[in-house]
């Protein structure tokens, strides 16, 4: 009895404190950088794809909602063919992001995914490519590691030094 | 059985061997990276550190080498010993320091020994703050990648490449930490064997260069336990697919046969399943010669009119499954069945069959032929023809050392130390052949002689080890070192397409035999089932089975003929086909790929690969082995067991309509005859279960599942159902404890490599814990088996020469050659001719040759062999270019003036394909 009169003037105390909730969609919330919201793929500062299919998104995946298939440039770099999520199966967990070796992944503040049609849930690389480079303004992978490109030679990437000469008697 | 000591545990160990293997066949996890289960050890990595304590008192104790460290009794060791670990995570970060951070576009990555072991001895952060060393890297060809930045400076590609797979053109270059591994100079490699480089590597330095190009991970493949069908030595092999695409094939660990290695051909030839040239749909052949896509089911109707109540015949085929050869004869009936060999090849089975049915000797496994220590090659280029039993003998003249070695009493796993004492000394091994062949480098003495001449020296042999005597030096030295040999190993086949040979062969082995010496006599075949195919057909009749050409000259009297997996412009004459054609009412066939036979055809059935059906194998060992579908087929393919089955089924046929599983085709056509009781003990039937499951063909973490079909339909369909064999089409199951035939894949939990396999071996390089997959179907009489007498010798007019056929691994076999990177490697046909020939004719290497054999006229490029025997000349045999040149005809050569020689393209073709080519190699 007593827990019940509790509880109804708790609820008649909360009548004059300020609203939580907002008027949405007009009034659209705030949700800072890091939310987890739909899935992009960004590009490095160059404007370059960022991925480099080596799958570990699809890998740490836990709905399995990522399929892509590695493909290689013309310079031996590697890019995904295609990339493809299904939204209606993600869970918004966002470990892809953090799996990701490049940053090319990334969960951006944006919820609002709804559709009729399942169908239209599934996000081909088309849908998922953004032409910036999301949190991440600097990292490029390539000039960081990873192998020889077209831009960079042996031994340019972070602290390498230069190939090494095998004829050479030298030390 | 000594016992030793690890933390306080007692262990019985094995005498002779090291405190690595022990620790690993008592399940504990000490890294290592040098050492190789196959190749022994030399302790250069320094991975594999334990602490060794004098006694129990003794509490500080020294690091020692595990793989350098025979056991002994009573010897005190710590694994977990606070320095031993420490010293363990120290050479890995010392590792580390040079090796670059390009996991994700690395095609190890997921797979990689040196991941596994950094997670193993938990290094993590890097506290060097030098720079890391870089290497160019070098264009190995289009099999193989190469990152030199990854190295670890293990030493273990060399060691495989050169002190086992005898290759030349790999090896360390430089010293300290410009230590390199290359060839001299850019360049394809050269060995037959260069694949395993792949699974040797224990890091990304040498990796699978057609697989790049349509990469996944190991994770993501789906696998099956198979068989390889690039020849007929029958290697165990593990296909991967993914996205309905054939991506690689990786080793299948089987003790007896292929071990931890495979051939080039085995490991890169199964491209042609990716092709575009297979077949999707069943087709009928309109008026106008174009065919008409129809639906299973109007083609198995459409057949069925055809078959029902009229005069049928059928052509089997030594490359499909024996399951299938046995449907299509029953179908047809044994008396208008034929085998689907050439007229020669016919022959040759035959000897071979009947000889391996009654020999005295044995017929030995690749492990067994590694135990000979005297060996005898009668006309077989063995690389060629079996590679992997060449790898296997270029192991067996070691056994000079071992033997060495025991009497200095080293351990066999002192690699380094073996090599070093036994230098170039090794067992004897007489080749006597027409040409060179791959393994002279090896040989103590190669006998050039041409077809008859080698049956003769068989037949010779065999007289001297019988007490008879002979000038002919070569002869007394072979009957000597077969003598003088514990485990004498003789070696011949239908290569040379001469019968002669192989029972020139089979009189050694049975001369050896009447002296009460075993021998081991071990005879190859051309393909995958060619020896199950030869066994179906020998005792179905009591009459001589039937041939082509015999089948073309009664082809009147026929309504309908059907042929099974089989190209007939490869087997028969074109005259005999166009009989075949003309008088054969209908033909229905069925293939992989688009070919002539196809085209000759009135209905073609689309045939599913090795990769999309099953059944059994017979290996040249008289091993059948059973391979599993790796995926579903497309389209309206079907395995050719299937099409039967259902081509019975709508003709009503009186037993086979009875059949509608796989293990109940097994059942019947092991029914079929004694030989056959134990096909069906070949693999485990489809209601095994392991754990109360199936066996699952995808790994744990496949990834996808839910987006890879998404593209088509967000609609998840259900996984295929796979009612046919003990293996499923999921994830779900467990990978551990079955059967041996039915591994799809290795992996154990910290172990992603394929260095996981010693968690599956019953004992470290022993028998998988599932025991040997395979059984051997050939149980001989003993009684001897019956030589024809010697051939009689044919007399030569100047000017012409014998026709010898030269086979090579990349291009001589069907179905591989299909595969773009093979075709590659093959080149062009080429007629191979001695320099003296040569110099006769005005021609050098890379001219023109008129080759006339009879009526045919052929345009071939020269080709120099250092060894040819008087009056022989090659041609490359299987290419298609050279299908009409018949083995053992005379032909005459002439220079061809308006030959254009052709200029090298190999690197221009890596650039052109792109992917992993151009700057990338410089």
């Amino acid at each position: 009895m007593l827990s019940e009169l509790r509880t109804i003037w708790e609820v008649l105390k909360h009548t004059f404190t300020k609203a939580e909730t907002v008027q949405y969609p007009e009034e659209m919330p705030y949700l800072s950088p890091r939310y987890r919201g739909r899935i992009v793929l960004t590009r490095d500062p160059d404007g370059e794809e960022r991925c480099v299919a080596c799958n570990l998104c699809a890998a740490v995946c836990p709905v399995d909602c990522i399929a892509l298939q590695k493909d290689t440039r013309e310079d031996g770099t590697w890019y995904p063919e295609f990339f493809r999520i299904n939204f209606s199966r993600c869970i918004m967990c966002g470990m892809c992001e953090e799996a990701c070796p490049t940053y090319a992944i990334q969960l951006t503040p944006d919820f609002e995914m709804c559709e009729y049609d399942r169908q239209n849930m599934v996000y081909e690389k088309e849908h998922l490519l953004i032409n910036g480079v999301g949190k991440y303004p600097d990292y490029n992978f390539y000039r960081v590691s990873g192998m020889q490109t077209a831009t960079k030679d042996k031994g340019e990437a972070q602290n390498e030094a230069r190939p090494i000469d095998t004829k050479s008697l030298l030390p | 059985m000594p016992t030793i000591y690890i933390d306080g545990q007692a262990l019985e160990v094995a005498q002779g061997e090291n405190i690595l293997e022990a620790c690993l066949n008592a399940g504990m996890d000490l890294p290592y990276f040098c050492w190789h289960p196959a190749m022994g050890s030399i302790g250069s990595c320094r991975q594999c550190a334990l602490v060794q304590y004098q006694n129990e008192e003794d509490t500080r104790g020294r690091i020692v080498m595990g793989c350098m460290t025979p056991v002994t009794e009573g010897a005190r060791f710590s694994l977990n010993a606070e320095n031993a670990t420490e010293f363990r995570s120290a050479v890995v970060e010392s590792l580390m320091l040079n090796h670059p951070h390009d996991c994700p576009v690395c095609g190890e990555g997921g797979e990689c020994h040196l991941q596994d072991m950094t997670v193993m001895v938990g290094h993590r952060d890097r506290r060097y703050t030098g720079k890391k060393n870089t290497h160019r890297n070098q264009y190995l060809g289009p099999l193989i990648h190469h990152e030199m930045n990854r190295c670890i400076t293990c030493y273990r590609c060399e060691r495989y490449y050169r002190d086992y797979a005898g290759g030349k053109d790999l090896g360390a270059q430089a010293s300290h930490d410009h230590v390199y591994f290359g060839r001299h100079e850019e360049g394809v490699l050269q060995s037959e064997f260069s694949g395993n480089l792949v699974e040797v590597c224990p890091t990304g330095v040498f990796t699978d260069k057609p697989f790049l190009k349509h990469y996944s991970r190991k994770w993501d493949l789906q696998s099956a336990p198979s068989i390889c069908s690039g020849c007929a030595v029958g290697c165990n092999i593990a296909p991967g697919e993914r996205y309905g695409k054939l991506k690689r094939v990786h080793n299948r660990y089987n003790h007896e046969v292929n071990g931890y290695f495979l051939c080039d051909r085995g490991r890169f030839g199964s491209g042609y399943i990716n092709s575009d040239a297979r077949l999707d749909y069943a087709g009928i052949k309109k008026p106008d010669g174009s065919f008409m896509a129809v639906h299973q089911q109007q083609a198995i109707d459409t057949a069925a009119s055809w078959i029902k109540h009229k005069k049928i015949a059928g052509i089997g085929s030594p490359r499909a499954s024996l399951e299938a050869n046995y449907l299509l004869r029953e179908l047809v009936g044994a008396a208008n069945f034929v085998a689907g060999f050439s007229d020669s090849e016919a022959e040759i089975m035959g000897t071979i069959v009947r000889s391996l049915k009654n020999t005295t000797a044995s017929n030995p496994s690749i492990k067994q032929m590694e135990a000979a220590d005297a060996i005898l090659i009668l006309g077989e280029d063995v690389t060629n023809t079996a590679p992997r039993v060449a790898l296997g003998l270029r192991q067996s003249v070691r056994n000079k050392a071992f033997e060495l070695a025991e009497q200095m009493g080293l351990p066999p796993w002192q690699d380094a130390a073996i090599r070093n004492l036994a230098q170039d000394q090794r067992s004897p091994m007489i080749i006597v052949s027409a040409m060179d062949t791959r393994l002279d480098d090896v040989a103590s003495r190669c006998v050039s002689l041409a077809a008859d001449d080698i049956a003769s020296f068989g037949y010779a042999v065999a007289e001297v080890l019988a007490g008879g005597k002979t000038e002919d030096m070569a002869v007394n030295e072979a009957a000597e070192i077969l003598l003088g040999a514990k485990n004498p190993l003789i070696i011949s086949g239908s290569s040379m397409s001469h019968a002669g040979i192989v029972n020139g062969a089979v009189a050694v082995a049975e001369a050896l035999g009447s002296q009460s010496k075993p021998a081991m006599l071990s005879l190859c075949v051309a393909e995958s089932n060619s020896l199950g195919l030869a066994l179906l057909v020998d005792s179905g009749l009591k009459t001589k089975p039937l041939s082509i050409s015999k089948l073309a000259k009664k082809s009147s009297k026929l309504d309908t003929l059907i042929i099974l997996e089989n190209d007939l412009e490869r087997r028969a004459s074109n005259t005999d086909i166009e009989l075949l054609v003309k008088a054969a009412a209908k033909i229905v066939s069925m293939d992989i790929l688009e070919n002539s036979t196809l085209n000759n055809s009135d209905l073609v059935l689309p045939a599913a690969s090795y990769a999309e059906s099953q059944g059994t194998l017979v290996s040249s060992e008289g091993r059948a082995q059973r391979y599993f579908p790796v995926y579903q087929p497309a389209a309206e393919r079907l395995p050719s067991w299937q099409w039967l089955l259902q081509l019975a089924d709508a003709c009503e046929h009186k037993t086979l309509s009875e059949l509608e599983h796989f293990d109940q085709v097994v059942s019947a056509c092991a029914a079929s005859q004694p030989l056959f009781t134990t096909l069906v003990d070949v693999a485990p039937m489809r209601d095994y279960r392991s754990q109360g499951q199936k066996i699952p063909r995808q790994t744990h973490r496949y990834s996808g599942r839910t987006a890879m079909n998404a593209g088509v339909s967000v609609h998840e369909p259900q996984q295929p159902e796979d009612t046919e064999s003990p293996l499923a089409f999921s994830m779900e199951g467990l990978n551990r404890d079955e059967a041996a035939s039915l591994i799809p894949f290795v992996w154990s939990p910290g172990w992603n490599s394929n260095q996981s396999l010693q968690k599956f071996q019953a004992e470290v390089d022993g028998p998988l814990k599932g025991g040997t997959a395979g059984v051997r179907i050939i149980q001989s009489t003993g009684l001897g088996a019956l030589q024809s007498s010697e051939p009689a010798e044919q007399i030569l007019k100047s000017h012409q020469w014998h026709l010898v056929p030269v086979h090579q691994v990349h291009g001589s076999e069907e179905m591989s050659a299909n595969t773009d990177e093979i075709a590659e490697l093959a080149g062009p046909a080429f007629i191979a001719i001695g320099q003296k020939v040569a110099e006769k004719l005005g021609v050098t290497e890379g001219d023109g040759l008129i080759v006339t054999q009879g009526k045919t006229d052929i345009s071939l490029q020269v080709k120099i062999l250092s060894r040819v025997a008087k009056n022989c000349v090659g041609f490359s045999a299987g290419y298609s270019e050279t299908l009409e040149l018949t083995a053992g005809s005379l032909v005459s050569l002439i220079k061809d003036q308006q030959w254009v020689r052709p200029t090298s393209q190999m690197i221009a073709t890596d650039k052109r394909t792109g992917t992993q080519g151009g700057s990338a190699h410089v």
